[in-house]
């Protein structure tokens, strides 16, 4: 007797998303990417089309940075003193979208200025085709001193501004606004905080189809529970049709998990371990794969080689089983 | 899934003599399916009643023990789709595999670094479940050999992944006195594997391409009399795996399907494919190779996605000493969630320098967390400082703050007048630099 299959039918379904514009659109990108449009839980093919694969961004800085690992600093080489390399480093290495990180100082620990800030946007423009998120140092005053800028030299580029937090937020929003930007909103691990932070935006007038919520995630072995619960709640309740939770989630696995000490340290670490670079690298994928797996529309990554590995993986989650 | 009340009434006499205490059958029925009273307060119920009422109350997924000297493997009696409605149970097991085309000393190396290893992960040791002897050469003297090879360097629970009767038969054969697990019945051999386990009292997979052969199997091979049974729906991709995964967890959960309703197992080909079988429902998961860089965050992420989320692990709070400090050595602060307190344990511990760790009560949330929450502030540092009588221990009296509350270095040295408070790095990969640089 042929088993019935229970399916799910949601009435609710998560908002799509394009991040990038071509010039056909007024922007320079060579291709768009557009996520989210889901209308079941991840991956259920058998249940409904899905629309979009997630993607992988991979993040890049203005400068040489002070605290990555050495592993990632030997994988990039030369190219982190100049983010244009960087860039076009990274679209070789098979990324989605750039994030471009910006530095709270520049090297010899004066403030990043607005004018080395726009400049270093407009070198990535010119030297990837792919769409950008460009994301603040996490301090209010100098985010908003140096997006706003950003955001009115590249109108209509549809960049991602980031990262609006319930402290800070008002600025990046009206500037992403006021230019055709889009927005990404960080909320720590809670479906209420991420809910809050999305209706302030919204309030403010930001069209829905132009916002990424972040719920933050923490690294294997440092919290990944919570994130991976807080993401399948969101997911729960953008199905079920809460408005406010319909956004394509965006996480960050790539900085989280390049900050452990398992991805860090080499030397003087248990010899139960194994060896660092592989464990750094699975450390990354294995993080991701797990986020993946709760609903990430896009993974932000730090090393090249992880890249490859996420990549195969959502090409075989995305593959229609035949049963289907 | 048990069943309702007015279901369970329909299997009662219907007499309502209140023998059972309660004015009506149905009264009682609706206190059954509360699970409030005993069956048994009922003397008249029926045989086939009872046999009825039993099976409902049986568990949606079976749980089924692999078992042998010394250690056991559970997979199985899982409630919920996802952890954050209640909780994910019984880990799944995470076994090696081994090849018997392999020479004995070749398996018994590789099986011994796997069965010894072990792994400390906040305070927890972590270490692999077992190993899965696989008849890749076809011969059945082969495969009790590398059986047999395997026993000897280790004592923890096999799977044996042997479709030809005949090769099983001389593995199991190799063994005495424990459960393991036999790989795989399918539409082709189920009749003699079943028979080979319920002979052998082992546990036995299923393998089909579709649920509906793969219930099929299982309630034949029910019929035999093997019961603990587990599922391999045979996916070649991470979609499917998820789907039938996701399928068969749906059918036991929610329409209690008892033909679906085993543990699964999953014989991963990438990280990637072992990542989902830990998140996504899987009971026994058989790895390719042992390689510590890779066991070490599966192992990882299985610990974590397995926590209750109503129940952060924590450590006492309490003034901890690492490396038999000194009374001129520094007092640092943290809280008492695991994680937290082993980060800076294990740094400080392996950086060789002594110090006194004081461990808040913050109520098991993390240095950031607890700060945000009004659980880790000036006060409760003091308090704690005063309750774990930190001053008694040093002549020299520095506290030592994470980076990441720098903020509350201020408030700590009103609280604590005759104290030097210090702020220390943001991240504890970071601490013995401080030590050298800053503290001297
Ligand atoms: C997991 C998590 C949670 C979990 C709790 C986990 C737990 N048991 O603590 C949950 C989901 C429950 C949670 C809840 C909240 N969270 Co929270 N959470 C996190 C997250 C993602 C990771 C925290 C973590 O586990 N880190 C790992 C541990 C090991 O780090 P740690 O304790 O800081 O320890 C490190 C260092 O501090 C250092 N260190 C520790 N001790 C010492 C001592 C010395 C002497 C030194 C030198 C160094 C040192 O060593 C460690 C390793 O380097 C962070 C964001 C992030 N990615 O970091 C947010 C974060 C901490 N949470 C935050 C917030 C706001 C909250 C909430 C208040 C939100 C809310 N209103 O619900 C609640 C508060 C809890 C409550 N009211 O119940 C904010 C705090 C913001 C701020 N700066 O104030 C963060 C930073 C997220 C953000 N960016 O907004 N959270
Ligand atoms: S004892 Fe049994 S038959 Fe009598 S009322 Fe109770 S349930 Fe009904």
């Amino acid at each position: 007797m042929p088993i019935e299959i229970p399916k799910e039918q949601w009435p609710g379904s998560v908002r799509t998303v394009t991040i990038g514009a071509t010039s056909a659109n007024g922007g320079s990108r060579s291709q768009v990417v557009t996520v989210g449009g889901e209308t079941a839980l991840p991956f259920m093919h058998f249940e409904s089309q899905v629309p979009n694969p997630p993607k992988v961004a991979l993040e890049i800085k203005d400068r040489r940075p002070d605290d990555w690992s050495p592993l990632l600093l030997e994988t990039w080489r030369d190219v982190v003193d100049d983010p244009s390399l960087w860039a076009k480093a990274a679209e070789a290495a098979g990324a989605d979208l750039i994030v471009l990180a910006l530095s709270p100082t520049d090297a010899d620990g004066n403030p990043t200025t607005p004018d080395q800030t726009v400049k270093s946007v407009k070198d990535v423009l010119a030297a990837s085709g792919l769409p950008l998120l460009v994301f603040g140092a996490g301090q209010a005053d100098l985010d908003n001193a140096l997006l706003v800028p950003v955001a009115e030299a590249t109108k209509g580029e549809r960049i991602v501004l980031g990262i609006c937090e319930d402290k800070n937020y008002r600025t990046i929003v009206a500037t992403a606004m006021a230019n055709d930007h889009l927005v990404t909103a960080r909320s720590p691990m809670d479906v209420n905080l991420a809910k809050q932070l999305n209706i302030l935006i919204s309030d403010m007038g930001m069209p829905l189809d132009r916002i990424l919520m972040d719920p933050t995630t923490g690294a294997l072995g440092y919290g990944i529970e919570y994130g991976f619960s807080a993401m399948e709640r969101l997911r729960l309740a953008a199905l079920q049709g809460d408005s406010m939770t319909q956004f394509p989630m965006i996480v960050t696995p790539g900085f989280e998990t390049w900050k452990t000490k398992e991805s860090k340290v080499g030397e003087g670490v248990p010899e139960a371990w194994g060896d660092w670079l592989q464990r750094a690298i699975n450390w990354e994928v294995l993080t991701t794969v797990t986020l993946l797996e709760s609903g990430a529309d896009i993974v932000v990554l730090r090393h090249p080689e992880s890249v490859g590995q996420v990549k195969a993986a959502i090409a075989d989650l995305m593959a229609v089983p035949e049963t289907a | 899934m048990a069943l309702s009340g007015i279901q369970i009434y329909k299997l009662l006499p219907q007499t309502n003599c209140k023998e059972c205490g309660f004015p009506t059958c149905l009264a009682f029925a609706m206190k059954l399916a509360a699970k409030q009273v005993e069956l048994a307060s009922c003397p008249y119920v029926s045989e086939e009643s009872k046999s009825q009422l039993a099976e409902s109350s049986a568990p949606p997924i079976r749980l089924v023990t692999l078992k042998s000297d010394g250690y056991e493997v559970k997979a199985g009696n899982e409630v919920v789709l996802f952890r954050h409605e209640k909780t994910f149970y019984h880990k799944p097991g995470l076994f090696i595999r081994v090849s018997d085309k392999q020479d004995a000393a070749e398996i018994k190396a590789g099986v011994e670094l796997a069965d010894q290893y072990l792994v400390n992960y906040v305070g927890i040791e972590l270490a692999v479940d077992g190993f899965a002897v696989a008849a890749d050469s076809g011969s059945a003297q082969a495969f009790a050999s590398a059986v047999q090879a395997v026993r000897a360097a280790s004592q923890r629970p096999l799977i044996l992944l042997a479709s030809d009767p005949a090769v099983a038969q001389a593995g199991l054969n190799a063994l005495s006195d424990e459960t393991a697990l036999l790989y795989a019945a399918d539409a082709g051999n189920w009749e003699a594997m079943a028979d080979l386990a319920k002979a052998q009292k082992a546990a036995l997979a299923v393998r089909a391409e579709t649920l509906d052969e793969l219930a099929d199997l299982t309630e034949k091979i029910k019929a035999k009399g093997v019961e603990d049974l587990v599922l391999d729906p045979a996916a070649e991709s991470l979609s499917k795996s998820l789907m039938l995964e996701t399928q068969i967890r749906r059918l036991a959960l929610k329409k209690n399907f008892r033909a679906l309703g085993y543990p699964t197992i999953r014989l991963p080909r990438n990280s990637a494919e072992a990542v989902q079988a830990i998140t996504k429902y899987t009971g026994f998961i058989v790895l390719d190779a042992f390689s510590p860089e890779l066991v070490y965050p599966l192992l990882v992420l299985r610990q974590n996605i397995y926590t209750d989320p109503q129940k952060p692990i924590q450590v006492q709070p309490g003034l901890y000493e690492i490396n038999k400090p000194g009374p001129e050595e520094p007092v640092l602060v943290t809280t008492n969630f695991s994680i937290t307190y082993f980060s800076v344990a294990n740094e400080v511990e392996s950086s060789g320098l002594p110090a006194w760790l004081l461990v808040t009560d913050a109520e098991g949330m993390s240095v950031l967390t607890a700060w945000a929450a009004g659980k880790f502030d000036a006060e409760r540092i003091a308090k704690a400082v005063k309750e774990f009588k930190a001053a008694d221990k040093v002549t020299r009296r520095r506290v030592v703050l994470p980076g990441h509350v720098a903020v509350l270095s201020g408030e700590l040295e009103a609280e604590l007048p005759d104290w030097e408070v210090r702020v220390g790095p943001r991240e504890a990969v970071d601490i013995p630099k401080f030590f050298k640089q800053v503290l001297g």
